[in-house]
């Protein structure tokens, strides 16, 4: 007999009687409006370490990066709008992982954040590569501000029948407090993160 | 007039008598009938809880004997009324065993949600440091629990605050275990010691006079730890204090 | 091999580092609850979650199944495991025919239980674990203490020593942050130039044959997205029916764990990116077992949070060495056991049954009534300590006796010479650090005959 059918033979035989799965429904946020969803995404990213700017459009980009990277560092984005002054990485959608090692900034598009806990929602699509918004040194993500929801259950809701090959929540610069609970920012993934919401025109 | 039966563990029988008494004084003058069934030992726990279990059954036997008769059994030991509520055994007298787990009460959750007691003619002007015992606590559920996120409420804390002239003092760690844990104590007697010390000095830094418990073994094991270290800080269990002692 | 109480005692003879091992988990307990009381339905969120895992154990074998054909539609090689060694056999094999030697690894309790890193490495395969704390307890060659913060027992003076001697950093350095930058590009350096990478799972979704990994380091994506070769191991009680299903273990999980409001990252991994192999192990190893135990079959709810041993009172001050199991503190106690009962005989008796593990659990395991439950097994099994076996049954019999009690009551006062609270010796545990009660003049009983 093959593992497989060893231990679902076992399963089988051990498991309970069949008990329904519970209704989640009524654990969702109700009735908040935009505003607070909003004004929670901002208290729960500032809290665990993200940056807030809000912008008007794309082109406000570009001033508030330049402020922070000085260049020959690596900018890039696979958004069109942002060409102007970062590196598409679009084209590198194929191209080995490892070429981009040395990114400093990666600036990519988030579907939709969640206020409860200032994560936000991309997908491979948004990524360009996988490994991107984790080898950067630092990321930024833009949001639309009207694309908060409430909660995690709002989130999957959202995500209900999305078909992606890989996706993440990012809620914050990568952390640890592995030695002796000493909170330090920038682990293995980005150091910082700035969270572009882009404002309703 | 309410009759009630008093449950006498069998350690406070023999080491704490003025627990005892005080349980029964307190009820009395609240106007309860008590009757004392001579027969009791012991609620079966140090066997069950160091997995004898299967030799506890001549104590559920002779429990039952000595208590199913009765509409109200109180006992002043948190621990050993929770025992009783969940591992009594039935054996083949199942029946009377169901009908213990709903009579049978802790002292201050009797006094609280049965005779729903409003004032006590108390006074103990003392500083004084309640210890939650694990099993009063979270076992019957006489005080809320720091983990939860649900309403406070506290039945001995309601009760002390009766007393005239009692100072209850805050907690560091307001239900964290004292470590007696049964034969635990022995068995681990590194860990127990350790946490029993953690527990006295949290009271210690919040300048009690007193530890007050509704459970006399974690009072037990405090009280060795603080004559050891020749601490000045006494305990008492909560009985004497609501039925009103001269210290 | 020393038991769960000697090696307690081994670490309480270093007072002032309980007290510092006691203060760092019960700051991380507050944070805990901290944030499980910013959410109001805090307590039906756990309900749900548990109510959900009642389902998957009700139905593993079905999403097991379904779970298997989405991930094979989504192009994942799903293989089965039905014990710690099958499952260190595949890893090596599917090492072997990609001709890869070194191995990086995120964070995968199982793979502590399977003891993965020792065989691979008998096997000529190096493995580096990639989280910050695996990484140091592995420099240490020590096995992580914690669940969830894996050095928690190490001070940080003792991590830079390490880190001087394996990473070339000056000596005398202690700044978490400088140590942290240090082994940032250290792994880094790992993760660029491993082919192949091994990630514990978090939760995988029968109904679309996903799995989802939870690091705040982002290690395990740096470890997966750079790799050639991503496995997966997970244990088969991992399930959840439905991808809505995660809101309510992702709202719980870090809330518990450490007090965040989630991870910083989910990872939700469902296909290999194009030229890449994703492979998932399914690994029962004594799980079927437990799922056949009807007192303790809850056990396998546990989303690995690390808040029972957090709020452990025993924990706290007998570090998760004292355990001598992959996972410690009061979830490992009701684990352990059941993969070998003799060998963790004494861990069910290391709690004082408070239940305070049982209040913080995100799942409601009921794991102290489980305590209890399993030192009734062990001790009719045969498992327990036999010198308190006579004990008990003398105790028994003269308990369940009046007669036999008040004789010997009268005689010498029964409870006070066999209570071990009682015996005046140095020989006595109770004695050591604790005086005895004075005896009284006269027992209640006795009074009680003489005044009413």
């Amino acid at each position: 007999m093959s593992s497989r059918a060893e231990i679902l033979a076992l399963v089988d035989k051990n498991q309970p009687s069949h008990v329904d799965a519970p209704i989640i429904d009524m654990l969702a946020t109700v009735n908040q409006s935009p505003e607070i969803i909003l004004n929670t995404f901002c208290t729960s990213a500032t809290n665990i370490g993200s940056q807030i700017i809000f912008i008007d459009s794309l082109d406000d980009i570009e001033g508030h990066v330049q402020q922070r990277i000085i260049s020959p560092l690596r900018v890039v984005s696979p958004i069109p709008e942002l060409k102007t002054f970062a590196e598409d990485s679009s084209v590198l959608n194929e191209a080995n992982p490892h070429s981009l090692e040395n990114v400093e900034l990666a600036i990519l598009k988030a579907e939709f954040g969640v206020a409860e806990n200032g994560a936000l929602w991309l997908t491979e699509q948004q990524m360009g590569n996988r490994v991107l918004p984790f080898i950067t040194q630092h990321l930024a993500l833009i949001v639309d501000a009207t694309a908060i929801v409430a909660d995690m259950h709002a989130a999957y809701k959202r995500t209900e029948n999305a078909d992606y090959g890989f996706a993440t929540f990012i809620s914050g610069p990568s952390k640890t407090a592995d030695i002796e609970q000493s909170l330090v920012l920038g682990a293995h993934g980005s150091r910082s993160l700035i969270i572009f919401i882009l404002k309703q025109v | 007039m309410i009759t009630v039966a008093l449950f006498i563990p069998c350690y406070i029988d023999q080491f704490y008598p003025n627990a005892a008494k005080a349980t029964l004084q307190l009820l009395e003058k609240l106007g309860v009938n008590v009757v004392y069934p001579p027969n009791q030992t012991c609620c079966g726990q140090p066997m069950a809880n160091s997995g004898y279990e299967h030799l506890a059954a001549g104590c559920s036997k002779l429990f039952i004997e000595n208590f199913a008769e009765y509409d109200y059994i109180v006992s002043p030991s948190g621990s050993c009324v929770l025992h009783i509520k969940e591992h009594l055994h039935p054996g083949e007298t199942k029946a009377e065993a169901d009908k213990i787990h709903h009579t049978i009460y802790e002292l201050t959750e009797f006094l609280t949600d049965v005779l729903k007691i409003e004032h006590l003619n108390s006074s103990f002007p003392h500083k004084v440091g309640l210890h939650q015992s694990c099993h009063g606590q979270r076992g019957l559920k006489i005080s809320q629990m720091s983990e939860l996120n649900a309403p406070y409420f506290s039945k001995p804390g309601k009760l002390l605050g009766m007393v005239k002239d009692l100072e209850l003092i805050d907690l560091s760690r307001p239900d964290e275990c004292c470590g007696f844990g049964g034969t635990f104590c022995v068995s681990e007697e590194a860990i127990s010691a350790k946490m029993g010390k953690d527990r006295i000095s949290d009271h210690i830094q919040h300048h009690a006079e007193f530890i007050t418990s509704a459970d006399m073994s974690c009072l037990m094991h405090m009280e060795g730890l603080l004559n050891r270290q020749k601490s000045d800080v006494k305990v008492i269990h909560i009985a004497e204090i609501l039925n009103g002692v001269a210290v | 091999m020393k038991n769960h109480a000697e090696l307690a005692a081994d670490f309480n003879k270093d007072e002032d580092r309980v007290n510092w091992h006691d203060e760092t988990l019960w700051w991380v307990r507050q944070k805990r609850d901290k944030a499980a009381h910013q959410i109001d339905n805090w307590e039906l969120l756990r309900e749900t979650a548990s109510q959900i895992k009642n389902n998957v154990l009700s139905d593993l074998s079905n999403y097991l199944q379904q779970f298997e054909a989405n991930a094979i539609k989504n192009g994942i090689t799903v293989h089965w495991a039905k014990d710690a060694a099958e499952h260190n056999q595949i890893v090596k094999e599917i090492l072997n025919r990609n001709g890869i030697k070194r191995m990086v690894k995120s964070k995968s309790m199982l793979t502590e239980e399977c003891h993965l890193n020792p065989y691979l490495e008998q096997n000529g395969i190096e493995v580096i674990d990639s989280d910050l704390g695996e990484r140091i307890v592995q420099l240490a060659e020590e096995p992580p203490s914690h669940i969830v913060l894996p050095c928690i027992h190490k001070k940080k003076e003792e991590i830079g020593e390490l880190f001087h001697q394996h990473l070339g950093i000056e000596a005398g350095i202690s700044d978490p942050q400088i140590l942290t930058e240090t082994a940032r590009l250290h792994l880094r350096e790992i993760f660029i130039t491993r082919k192949a990478a091994l990630t514990g799972v978090n939760f995988a979704i029968a109904e679309t044959g996903e799995f989802v990994v939870c690091t705040n380091e982002g290690n395990a994506d740096m470890g997966a997205h750079l790799a050639d070769v991503h496995i997966a191991s997970m244990g088969i009680e991992k399930l959840v029916p439905q991808r809505k299903h995660l809101s309510v273990f992702l709202r719980l999980l870090a809330r518990s764990a450490t007090g965040q409001p989630i991870t910083t990252y989910s990872s939700h991994f469902k296909k290999p990116r194009p030229g890449q192999e994703m492979h998932i192990i399914l690994v029962d190893n004594g799980r079927s077992t437990q799922l056949g135990r009807p007192d303790f079959r809850n056990s396998l709810k546990c989303i690995r949070c690390g808040a029972c041993m957090n709020t452990c009172p025993v924990y706290r001050r007998s570090g998760g060495h004292s355990y001598h199991t992959a996972i410690a503190g009061p979830i490992g106690s009701i684990l352990a056991p059941n993969l070998d009962m003799k060998d963790y005989a004494d861990l069910p008796f290391a709690s004082t049954l408070c239940g305070s593990c049982t209040n913080v659990c995100p799942v409601k395991i009921d794991i102290h009534d489980q305590l209890y439950k399993w030192r009734q097994v062990i001790v009719k099994e045969g498992y327990g300590d036999h010198k308190k076996g006579i004990g008990m049954q003398v105790m028994g019999w003269t308990l369940s006796s009046p007669n036999l009690f008040n004789t010997a009551g009268k005689a010498g006062r029964w409870v006070i010479k066999h209570a071990p609270f009682a015996v005046n010796n140095p020989l006595n545990p109770w004695y050591k650090q604790r005086d005895m009660p004075n005896p009284p003049k006269e027992s209640f009983g006795s009074w009680y005959k003489n005044n009413r």
